[in-house]
């Protein structure tokens, strides 16, 4: 797995590649608590390059948009999940707490 | 059926995958298919690794896998805790964001992932999971 932190105006954009399962994915929650912790809730997710995700991802992305919303003061988008990923999330029912978008750019406009 | 033994730790988990992943190709099913049988034995071996054998660094986890006509089949066998898994309570997925429980998904991920997931507990401390997957 990869893992890369743009920071933008109104918020970070977290680039993730590769596979992310029960070994790689405190690295990820590493990357969203790093953006929570210097203040950073509105979070763009870009899974372009994702190719796998066990519910170990899945958790580290419900903690960081439990802690993200509080307050109101922000939040976790994704853009570009892949067919099978949004399939295992739909069936996870983690489609729902999570708003996505097909491209970056207007996921990034949307905050 | 193809056999073979894996140290119970999570960065075998691709080479787990792998093995289910070829093994199911080579047996005819689709990308689909495949990809959801490869994260139904990730989240079975991940639960071995991490509640199975807590806190054991030399756990062993023996993995099995084949196809027969147009069914797969994937048994998981390790040494370590047994568990109920009719007491892993059913995640809640009405609930909100806040209410969300973090556990069990894998579980429920690998009963809706696998048409039959079976836990037994066999004498000598040998847990043994199967699961079975046919062909759409």
């Amino acid at each position: 797995m990869e893992i890369a932190t743009q920071e933008f105006k109104h918020c970070d954009l977290i680039t993730i590649k590769g596979r992310v399962d029960s070994s790689t994915a405190p690295q990820l929650a590493q990357a969203l608590e790093a953006a929570n912790e210097s203040g950073k809730y509105k979070l763009v997710v870009d899974m372009t390059g994702l190719e796998y995700m066990s519910s170990a991802g899945f958790r580290a992305l419900l903690a960081a948009q439990r802690n993200s919303k509080k307050y109101n003061r922000g939040e976790v988008v994704l853009v570009n999940v892949p067919d099978r990923i949004r399939e295992a999330l739909e069936l996870a029912g983690f489609t729902e707490l999570f708003k996505s978008f097909d491209d970056t750019l207007t996921a990034v406009g949307h905050f | 059926m193809q056999s073979v033994q894996f140290s119970a730790k999570f960065e075998y988990l691709d080479e787990i995958r792998e093995f289910v992943g070829d093994v199911a190709r080579a047996g005819g099913f689709g990308d689909k298919d495949v990809y959801n049988i490869q994260l139904a034995a990730d989240e079975a071996a991940s639960n071995i690794i991490e509640h199975a054998y807590e806190g054991v660094s030399d756990g062993v986890l023996e993995l099995s896998c084949g196809v027969q006509g147009n069914i797969i089949t994937i048994i998981l066998v390790d040494h370590g805790e047994s568990f109920d898994p009719s007491e892993i309570p059913m995640p809640d997925l009405k609930a909100d964001l806040s209410d969300r429980k973090i556990g069990g998904l894998g579980i429920f991920l690998m009963r809706k992932l696998m048409d039959e997931v079976r836990y037994e507990v066999k004498p000598n401390k040998n847990n043994v999971l199967t699961m079975t997957k046919r062909k759409r």
